[in-house]
């Protein structure tokens, strides 16, 4: 499940797209010179450094990432709220608990996406991934059920990150 | 026209400011170095939203073309925070910072450290 470069002159079109857009919203510009420019360096990096990255597995659906992205936005915003009122009541309420998510996602990338959901979405923390890969712990600010959050973790952010990656 | 622009930008900035001054209180209140990450990791998130989209509305409305760059700020900020935060987790775990003692599963924190899978596998509901 490699991603294999479609185009010889295109070996990272995602990544392509990513400096681009990333180039006008740094200029803040819409002007033909850094369209121009632009698309000359997201045709050029990549070009000159894809021979560097290790391969990742290819994107199944690209399209949910969006989906993904809005759920994980939407997430942040609700369980931000959250932990603003857990932080601000009583202490000896908080019951912390530290647990280990078994992982059924492969790939450094998959991986690496689904800890940054984790730490990145209010009351948990991704502190160590185990040597073989199966398993990620977690550090969360207060939590009433491990096995509810742990079935949370994997149905609403590694079910999705799977589809997206297909593995 | 203006007033209300102000007021929108004003209600953005207090919301922003809101959860930051949260964030950085939940770092002198909670007990422990892990739970204490959990506070600013979080504010930073929501309340640097607040004062980006505050930032977006009121260039927009008050300059020609419309701001979009702090966009950037939000993308570069949603990937540093997520791993800064992992490592100091991870750090914290090495270096064997206590946890306070009603911290739940305190016996996996040993493993955590050799990076082995847990000893008791934790049933998958099968």
């Amino acid at each position: 499940m490699l991603s294999k470069p479609r185009f010889k002159w295109l070996p990272m079109p995602y990544h392509s797209i990513l400096l681009f857009a990333t180039w006008l919203l740094l200029n803040n510009t819409l002007a033909p010179g850094h369209l121009f420019l632009g698309s000359v360096l997201a045709l050029g990096i990549p070009l000159l450094t894809s021979s560097l990255s290790k391969p990742q597995p290819a994107l199944h659906k690209p399209m949910h990432t969006f989906r993904y992205a809005l759920r994980v936005l939407g997430d942040i915003v609700t369980a931000n709220l959250e932990v603003a009122f857990q932080v601000m009541g009583p202490i000896k309420n908080l019951n912390p608990g530290f647990f280990a998510v078994p992982l059924d996602l492969e790939g450094e990338l998959p991986i690496t996406l689904l800890a940054s959901t984790v730490s990145l979405t209010p009351g948990t923390v991704s502190s160590e991934v185990s040597e073989c890969r199966k398993f990620l712990y977690v550090h969360a600010l207060t939590m009433k059920n491990e096995e509810e959050l742990i079935q949370t973790i994997k149905q609403r952010y590694e079910a999705p990150l799977m589809e997206i990656f297909s593995c | 026209m203006n007033f209300l622009l102000e007021l929108i930008v004003s209600i953005f900035l207090l919301i922003g400011g809101v959860f930051i001054l949260v964030g950085s209180i939940g770092l002198v209140r909670l007990p422990d170095f892990f739970m204490r990450l959990h506070a600013p990791t979080k504010a930073t998130t929501l309340g640097m939203g607040g004062l980006l989209i505050a930032s977006m509305i009121l260039f927009t409305v008050r300059e020609p073309g419309i701001s979009v760059h702090e966009l950037l700020i939000t993308l570069f900020l949603f990937i540093t925070a997520p791993v800064s935060a992992h490592m100091m987790a991870k750090t914290a775990l090495h270096q064997k910072n206590k946890m306070i003692e009603r911290t739940t599963g305190q016996h996996l924190i040993a493993r955590a450290r050799q990076q082995k899978a847990p000893e008791v596998k934790p049933s998958l509901n099968d």
